[in-house]
Formats: C-alpha cells, structure tokens, sequence
C-alpha cells in the first residue's frame, strides 16, 4: 500500500522516458530489476545491523542486564560502529586451507538469502516477483546455505570448523524435510504454491487456525534451520568455538553473519507469509502488518534462545527424525482427508 | 514468466555481487600483515597435530542419505498438495499409499538403527 503505487508511478515514468528516446523496450525490466536489487539490497544492510542491536538489547534485558548503551541512543548506532570495526580487520586466511573453497564459501552463504527476497509479499502488491512456485523456490534457494556452511567448515582446515560444518549440514538436512512438510499442509489449503494466492486465501481467517501443528513443527524445524539455541549446536561456543566459521575474520565472517541475521528474518517472513495472513491487517498498510507479524516471530526466535538449554547431537538428530517428521507426515494425512472428505 | 527468472538470476548476480564489494572494499581500508603465527589454524593456543581432513564418521552418509529420500519424497507431494482440492480421493488415497511406502522405509532405518546417533 506504500511500496507499490511508488514503485508502480517509478515504473510508469521510466517506460515514458524510454518510449520517449526510442530505447529498446528491454530497459524497463532491467530499470525494475536493478531497483529492486538496490532496495532489497538496502533493505537487508539495515535490517541486520537492527536485528544484531535488538538481539544484544532483548538478551541482556532478559539477563537484566543493560547491553550497548554508550553508541547512540540506548546504543542504537553500536551495530553501525561494529560494522565499520569489522571492514578494518585484517583478513587472515589460515596457511591449511583449501583456499577457492574458503573464498567461495562466504559467496554460497549469502547469495541465496538475497535471492530468496524475490518472492517475499512485504505488501498489497509489493512482492518482486511472485513466482508461480514460490514457497518451493523459497525452500529450494534457502537449502543452498548449507553448501557454503558446509564448504567454509570444510575448507577452514580447522578441527572445530570440520565438526561445526558437519554437524551443521546433518542438521540442516534433517530439518529440512519437516519444514517443507509443515508448508505442504498450507499448500494444500491454499491450492497454490505462489505466494501472493497463499496470502489471498488468507483474506479471511489465517492458516494457522487451521494449521496450528503444521505451525508449531514449522517454528521448531525453523529455529533448526537459522541454528538459533535450542539447536545451535553447529557453533556451540563452548564446545567448538564458533563452529563452521571459526577461521573466518574481517568482512568474510561478516558476511556469514549477515547471513545468519537476514535468514532469520527470512524464516520468521515466510511463517509470517504462510501461517499469519502475511501483510492482511486491518487499518494500517499491509508493509507495518507484514514487518509487525514477522518481528513477532524474530523476537519469539530471540526468547527461545534465553529460554531453552542446548540439545545434545544425538537428542536433536532423533527428534527430528524420531518425532518431527511422522508428526508432520500425521499432520499431512488429517489435512488431506479433511479436505478431501469435506 | 521468462522475465520472472531473468529476475531471479539477476539477483543471483546481484547476491555475489554484494559480498564481492563488501570484501573489496573492506580490501582498501584493512591492514595486510600475514604472518606465520596468524596463518595457524585456531585451536585454542594448542599446536595443530596433523590435518583435519580425517576420515569422519559414517553416519554423516546415513542421514544424507535418508534426506534424500524423504526430500524428493516432498518434491513428489508438491503437485499433489498444489491440486488435492481438485483431485478428490481417488488421488489421496494413492497419495496415501506412496507415503505409506515411505514411512515403511522410516520405520526399517528407524529398527536397523540409522537414525542412532551414538
């Protein structure tokens, strides 16, 4: 309701400009493209560096502690300094590594959380591409992650980054299959894979009334996937440091950073997009609804992290294995015969 | 729906183009002082015995394998859950008896201990 007719009145002008200079007519899609990229791009930096500074203040609040207080206002413009920290660091590559595959790998990790914004609805209309196999997209680009944090783990020539990588990836595969089941559900009801018909279908009563365990394995099995605790064993301080990106230094482990935080947002949108209606609301513009409903699910993703104690390996393979999946299998048959009985 | 992928294959260009000018451009202001100490490996102030690239352990294999499985096993359900409305029963039951296949697999890994992780 904000971002489209902007967009739409941007577009309107430029296609008169290139009508008016006789420009080949492929310069308003690559306009369009170019100006999305640059918005989500920028869309992305600030979102992080606020998510960073809310994930230190939420924390500390709940330690009651005060966290960051001295940059800016309550500490507001302390990710910034951080991030200006973090471009003077030397970059140091380990001697033992194997290094296009540790160049490469912070590449892997952060490409795809980019391209996954191309069919997030943030609006009535405001959706880059609304993809007519969107939440398969969705699920198929995020997967590619796990290549970069399994080759960064891999590549570092590190025992901790190994293992991090490893047990990374073994979690990351294992909760895959939940998620997407938990999706299927939705799918059904929705009869349609695009994003845009999901949130339509939704006009009237949210799927999570319908879908309240597709919900709850969705929650869980999505916490696995960002690694926040209870499953963060892929860098379980204590155990092996930092995990898969233990080597990594200056703006190469920034950039795994940034993709952790814009994943979680992109976890918490997509329930937001599948579950909670996406940008319906009522009164306000569906941009304030759609950033509500998915900070909703941030923050709940923040309190489980101060809430819950780490699962061991073993725990977390079998529950997702052993519990997760026959329950959203269970929950796939009594959405199917529902539907179809009714 | 051409331009819909030209679209997504931009952004791919666009997503390594971020982190390239990111790492370039904290490449102009960083310092650069290798040194041999630096180029250890970290292993907490312990010197690094032998490579890391060791054989690991096999059940690693046993849930990528199962991923496998159970992921193309969704990709087989997507068309269906799309259409299920329309379909009807005929469809589910089918749809039924597929997963019932799998989740005979699940129950044999499950016995023959490929989900143990000890």
């Amino acid at each position: 309701m904000i971002i489209h007719p902007v967009l739409s009145w941007l577009n309107e002008w430029w296609q008169g400009v290139v009508a008016t200079y006789g420009l080949p007519s492929c310069f308003v899609p690559a306009a369009q493209m170019v100006v999305h990229a640059i918005l989500i791009g920028g869309f992305i930096a600030v979102l992080v560096l606020f998510l960073i500074w809310l994930t230190r203040k939420v924390s500390a609040h709940i330690q009651q502690r005060f966290g960051p207080m001295r940059v800016g206002w309550h500490g507001s413009v302390q990710t910034v300094a951080d991030a200006l920290k973090l471009m003077q660091k030397e970059d140091t590559t380990p001697r033992s590594c194997d290094r296009p595959v540790f160049n490469i790998a912070p590449f892997l990790a952060f490409a795809p959380t980019i391209v996954a914004f191309v069919v997030i609805p943030f609006g009535d209309g405001a959706i880059i591409r609304d993809l007519n196999i969107g939440v398969l997209f969705l699920f198929a680009i995020t997967t590619i992650n796990v290549i970069g944090v399994i080759s960064g783990g891999w590549a570092s020539g590190s025992k901790y980054s190994l293992l991090g990588g490893f047990r990374s990836a073994a979690q990351l595969v294992s909760y895959e299959v939940p998620l997407v089941l938990s999706a299927l559900g939705v799918i059904m009801l929705a009869g349609s894979m695009k994003m845009g018909a999901i949130v339509d279908a939704q006009s009237r009563i949210w799927f999570v009334a319908y879908q309240p365990l597709a919900f709850v394995i969705y929650i869980i099995a999505a916490t696995a996937e960002v690694n926040r605790t209870p499953f963060d064993i892929p860098e379980a301080e204590q155990e092996i440091v930092a995990g898969f990106n233990v080597e990594y230094s200056g703006m190469k482990f920034a950039m795994f950073f940034l993709a952790e935080f814009a994943n979680m947002f992109l976890i918490a949108a997509i329930a937001a997009t599948l579950f909670l209606g996406g940008w319906r609301g009522p009164w306000l513009p569906g941009e304030f609804w759609f950033l509500a409903k998915s900070f909703a699910i941030v923050l709940l993703l923040m309190f489980f992290r101060w809430t819950y104690p780490r699962l061991r390996v073993d725990q977390l393979m079998s529950f997702a294995w052993k519990f997760l999946l026959p329950l959203a299998f269970l929950n796939l048959i009594i959405t199917g015969l529902i539907l179809v009985l009714i | 729906m051409l331009t819909d992928y030209a679209f997504v294959a931009f952004f791919i260009v666009f997503g390594c183009f971020f982190v390239a000018a990111a790492l370039i451009g904290a490449w102009f202001i960083r310092p650069q002082r290798p040194s041999r100490i630096k180029g250890d490996i970290y292993e907490c102030g312990e010197t690094t015995r032998g490579t890391s690239w060791v054989q690991y352990n096999v059940r690693f294999y046993l849930v990528a394998l199962a991923f496998v499985i159970f992921d193309v096993e969704v990709a087989f359900l997507l068309p269906w859950a799309v259409a299920a409305k329309r379909l009807g029963l005929y469809a589910f039951v089918e749809m039924m008896i597929f997963v019932g296949i799998l989740l005979v697999a699940l129950v044999y890994a499950w016995r023959k201990g490929a989900l143990k992780w000890a």
